[in-house]
């Protein structure tokens, strides 16, 4: 019972992380609270389902989720969020509003059907681990977020652009001072978030379903994660993604009345001590 | 000055001759936007004079409601006792939120009233028991004497033009200057030794206790309430006509309101596509008009005069 | 002529003429539905069935011409009260039809409660409004109250021998009821419930409650979801290795058409209880299911779709029998209450009990493949008559409690 519980939490929380440290590069990086995260989540998920119905590879599905979500990315960024760069607050409600269109999109070209995305055939099926029975594709899930885990942090410890991302959360104006391009990392950052969010769609809609609303269900439970963990950190996603997905896991057996309040107090107590959350750092 | 007395002279009696030439069905729609324009205004005390930018606006306006049905059809109460305790209720409710958020300020600000609005939205979908869950509470019927959309009219209008006046009061009052110091810069007003945190809870008060008198409003017209009305989606509806409007205009939240409310009627009978011009609505107004309508009126008229004046 | 009988006369005359005028003018009927939001698959089968009806009907009734106004309700009810006000009180409707999440529904049967406007309600399931609630101008045309189907289902598993159930079912009303009346005619016929589980609606994961039920180790499962609920619950189920391990019953809306669209054959084998089974035998139906299919892109009709069309085709007998004389609703009312179908899809006749709710012979359906190869629910048997009361009298069964989480109407052993 206990480790089906604990295996439920940490499978969760890694779709969980793979969404949320998309959100929280964004954040960290560009300041900006992107709300239509989720609507690129919920996006990337049904081109994802597209694309696997269509040509019978999920890892076809994968590729066209991430491509599509990270190309809204740049129509955001490039299109909409640079009226409005420097203004806080302008860009999270303009984000909102994105939100709100992408949605309504989606409805109209998908249909809102509750829709499923394929899962190879290898994937299927349960197997046992000790005493009991447990899907193999959640395996994978929890598989493939410690996998994107380890890569964003070489990415962001070992090359040349991370080093830039890290050095552009902790302080902008020198990197610019640098002669760096400050406005084409921005740009890769923000790609690279939204593709996090269309392969976190991709995923989860095999395994949790894709329909109108889901995208602010991630998102509201993504916004736990990154405000937990701290803006920008890669390490305080992790720990906010463990956090929230347990809580979540053993709050519904628990307390199920009470499955909302085992997210969001511990969440709000936390802030109002803690502003920035785990790790953040003051900008 | 003497054009302000005018001014409001004039919007007076539009006001009270409006529910004399409009059909039944548009009075209902002009109440909606005096009652969603305290909302508004309510949120407008926080984001434009206190500088903090609320999304739980919708949770504080929505329990008030909750506590008036409830206490109208399952306690069996009176109709004032329970619009007297639905502002309680939301005024105490807007105390804890700002005992826990005032110590933020911007995105964060943002964010921690986001997460609070979500867990009453939490216990009123979860606590079936008092809240009814998802199915909500259902009234008993408007009170006799404000059944039809005219009377109703004139009663919410009594109150919110009073309450209107009180905001106005308010916000313009030393200690309104004292929240737009703040806004403007929260290390001067702490040097200079004036206590922020106590004002930015006042603030949070007063503005708890204007969206519950909003709320109780609300429930008596509409007569149920379920989580929708306290979701975030009312929340985000509160503050677009804040911002519509004029942030920072307090009486910009009556334009905005009706803009929107306006807008939503017109376009919904056209397209069932509302969301996407919602959302257009919103990414136009932060790009061009982040100002809101009022507050680029005033800009124009402003540059106007700088023009004709040499 | 006198000139007060002159006054009189014109008076008779321009009276007269103002109802000539009002029986010509086309009878004008509210429809809503969520067309955005959560439910907006289904509001789009809503629209697609009750208007399937009136095309075929040459948009005529009572030998006048029928208009459709037809409304977003946005899957919210503070929308849905916002749009009849506007279709009584501006559009001026007749009467009102449709809406599909139950809190919609329950607001707006608030509304018409003091006005008196006819609204009927082909999927609103809500019990009490045909029961202890009973709001005489709402009329459940097409549909069922939520606990109607599930005690034959309940009686059907005693026969087959089960003796425990273990029951997932959505935290609201619809759920409460659904399960209730399932647990009441269950252990009433020797059966335990052997545990409940309440989770909030919008549950992505299943996984706690599942583990929870597997160790229970029950003889079978109830399941009560709707929408992405649904389809997520029987995934899960098949992916943790309970489907084959542990027969699974569901509510009509469990498995409904709209559900198992999009599924694969996880969803075969589920045993479900309803009055319209799209893969019925019977010519009617089949009939039905073809025109169905050939008006919306080979769409087979869900739960929402046939039950409007059925719906339109009770009031449209109404307004026939009184020759289109909408106006007077007690007379309308009335007649509708007293109009039986022989002739609908579902094949067999259907009528109107005491309080506005039908009374159906029920199927006992199971998911399998059709000859297209795409699932439906097919009858494996039948339950004759059976009303919203079960084999309860209805005096008695309303004097018990409604149904909630508290009160599941369980037989103490």
């Amino acid at each position: 019972m206990s480790l089906f519980s604990l295996l439920n939490g940490l499978t969760f929380a890694a779709l969980l992380f793979i969404v949320a440290s998309g959100f929280t590069l964004i954040f960290g990086l560009l300041r900006i609270v992107n709300l239509a995260h989720g609507a690129l989540y919920l996006f990337g998920g049904l081109v994802g389902y597209s694309a696997a119905a269509a040509t019978g590879s999920f890892l076809a599905g994968i590729a066209a989720g991430m491509g599509a979500a990270a190309l809204l990315g740049v129509a955001l960024d490039r299109g909409l969020l640079r009226f409005v760069r420097g203004f806080e607050l302008r860009q999270v409600l303009l984000t909102l509003g994105v939100a709100f269109v992408l949605n309504d999109l989606a409805l109209v070209i998908w249909g809102g059907d509750t829709l499923t995305v394929p899962m190879p055939e290898a994937l299927q099926g349960a197997m046992e681990i000790g005493p009991v029975f447990y899907p193999k594709y959640r395996l994978f899930v929890l598989g493939l977020g410690i996998f994107v885990f380890a890569g964003l942090w070489f990415l962001l410890h070992r090359t040349r652009l991370g080093a830039l991302i890290r050095a552009g959360v902790d302080d902008p104006e020198t990197i610019e001072a640098m002669g760096v391009d400050i406005r084409r990392v921005f740009l890769g950052t923000f790609m690279l978030g939204a593709a996090l969010a269309g392969l976190g769609g991709v995923i989860g809609g095999a395994f949790l379903t894709l329909y109108p609303s889901a995208d602010s269900e991630i998102l509201v439970f993504s916004l736990a994660v990154v405000i937990i963990g701290g803006r920008g950190s890669l390490v305080g996603a992790g720990v906010g993604a463990l956090l929230v997905g347990l809580l979540n896991s053993f709050g519904q057996v628990l307390f199920p009345e009470l499955a909302y309040f085992a997210i969001f107090g511990p969440m709000a107590l936390l802030l109002a001590f803690r502003p920035l959350g785990l790790f953040g750092k003051a900008a | 000055m003497k054009r302000a007395a005018l001014w409001i002279l004039v919007a007076a009696l539009v006001l009270l001759v409006l529910p004399q030439v409009l059909p039944g069905y548009q009075v209902s729609i002009a109440t909606q936007i005096l009652i969603f324009g305290v909302l508004a205004m309510s949120i407008d005390v926080l984001a434009g004079f206190a500088g903090r930018t609320p999304l739980c606006h919708g949770a504080i306006f929505g329990t008030a409601a909750y506590v008036v049905l409830y206490w109208t059809t399952v306690a069996g109460g009176g109709i004032f006792t329970g619009v007297a305790l639905g502002v309680l209720a939301a005024t105490a409710l807007a105390a804890v939120f700002a005992l826990l958020a005032i110590r933020t300020s911007g995105v964060y600000f943002l964010l921690l009233t986001l997460a609070l609005g979500m867990i009453v939205w939490g216990v009123c979908l979860r606590w079936t028991g008092v809240t009814g869950g998802e199915n909500g509470i259902r009234g008993l019927g408007r009170p006799e004497m404000v059944a039809d959309h005219v009377t109703f009219y004139y009663v919410t209008l009594g109150v919110v033009a009073p309450v209107t006046l009180l905001m106005w009061r308010f916000v313009h009052s030393p200690f309104g200057l004292t929240l737009r110091g703040i806004r403007d810069s929260e290390t001067r007003m702490r040097s200079l030794g004036y206590n922020v945190p106590l004002h930015l809870f006042l603030a949070f008060l007063a503005s708890g206790f204007f969206a519950g008198i909003a709320g109780a409003l609300y429930a008596i017209f509409n007569d149920y309430v379920s989580p929708s009305t306290v979701q975030l989606t009312q929340s985000v509806a509160g503050l677009l006509m804040a911002i519509t409007g004029g942030i920072g205009t307090l009486l910009g939240a009556f334009v905005g309101a009706g803009a929107i409310i306006l807008l939503e009627n017109t376009v919904s009978a056209f397209t069932a596509r509302w969301p996407i011009v919602l959302g257009i609505t919103f990414i136009v107004i932060m790009i061009f008009a982040p100002e809101g309508i009022v507050g680029r009126i005033r800009l124009l008229r402003a540059r106007m005069r700088r023009v004709s004046s040499p | 002529m006198k000139r007060r009988e002159f006054i009189a006369t014109s008076l008779a005359t321009a009276s007269l003429s103002s109802t000539a005028r009002a029986q010509s003018a086309p009878i004008r009927i509210g429809l809503m539905a969520p067309l955005t939001g959560v439910a907006a698959a289904g509001g789009r089968e809503i629209v697609d069935g009750f208007t399937m009806y009136w095309a075929e009907a040459n948009n005529m009734a009572g030998g006048r011409k029928v208009e459709i106004l037809i409304e977003d309700d946005a899957s919210n009810p503070d929308t849905a009260l916002q749009k009849a006000r506007r279709l009584v009180e501006q559009t001026k409707v007749d009467f009102l039809a449709g809406n599909l999440l139950a809190n919609t529904g329950l607001a707006v049967a608030n509304y018409v409660k003091g006005n008196g406007v006819p609204y009927f309600i082909p999927v609103i399931a809500a019990n009490d409004l045909t029961q202890r609630a009973r709001i005489k101008n709402v009329i459940r045309v097409g549909g069922y109250a939520a606990s109607q189907f599930s005690p034959p289902l309940a009686d059907w598993a005693l026969k087959q021998g089960y003796r425990r159930v273990a029951m997932i079912a959505q935290d609201y009303t619809f759920g409460h009821e659904q399960c209730g009346g399932f647990a009441q005619a269950f252990t009433e016929g020797g059966g335990t419930v052997i545990g409940q589980f309440w989770h909030p609606l919008n549950t992505a994961d299943y996984s706690p409650y599942l583990g929870q039920v597997a160790s229970l180790k029950p003889d079978v499962v109830f399941a009560m979801e709707t929408g992405a609920d649904s389809t997520r619950l029987v995934q899960q189920y098949a992916s943790f290795g309970l489907k084959g391990r542990i027969p699974l019953l569901g509510a009509q809306n469990t498995i409904d058409q709209s559900v198992i669209r999009t599924m694969g054959p996880e969803c075969e084998g589920i045993i479900s209880a309803a009055h319209f089974a799209e893969g019925a035998d019977l010519p009617a139906t089949q009939a039905f299911v073809k025109a169905y299919g050939a008006r919306y892109d080979n769409k087979i009709p869900s739960l929402y779709g046939f039950t409007h069309y059925i719906g339109a085709m009770w009031i449209a007998k109404a307004i026939n029998a009184i020759n289109g004389k909408v106006e007077d609703r007690d007379l309308f009312l009335d007649t509708v209450m007293k109009t039986d179908l022989p002739d609908s899809p579902l094949g067999k006749p259907v009528r109107l009990d005491a309080y506005g709710n039908p009374v159906y012979d029920v199927f006992i359906r199971r998911v399998m493949r059709n000859k297209d190869g795409k699932y439906v629910n097919a009858p494996i048997g039948s339950y004759p008559q059976v009303s919203q009361f079960w084999k309860y009298d209805p005096e008695t069964f309303m004097r018990q409690p409604p149904y909630s989480r508290e009160f599941q109407g369980i037989k103490k052993a």
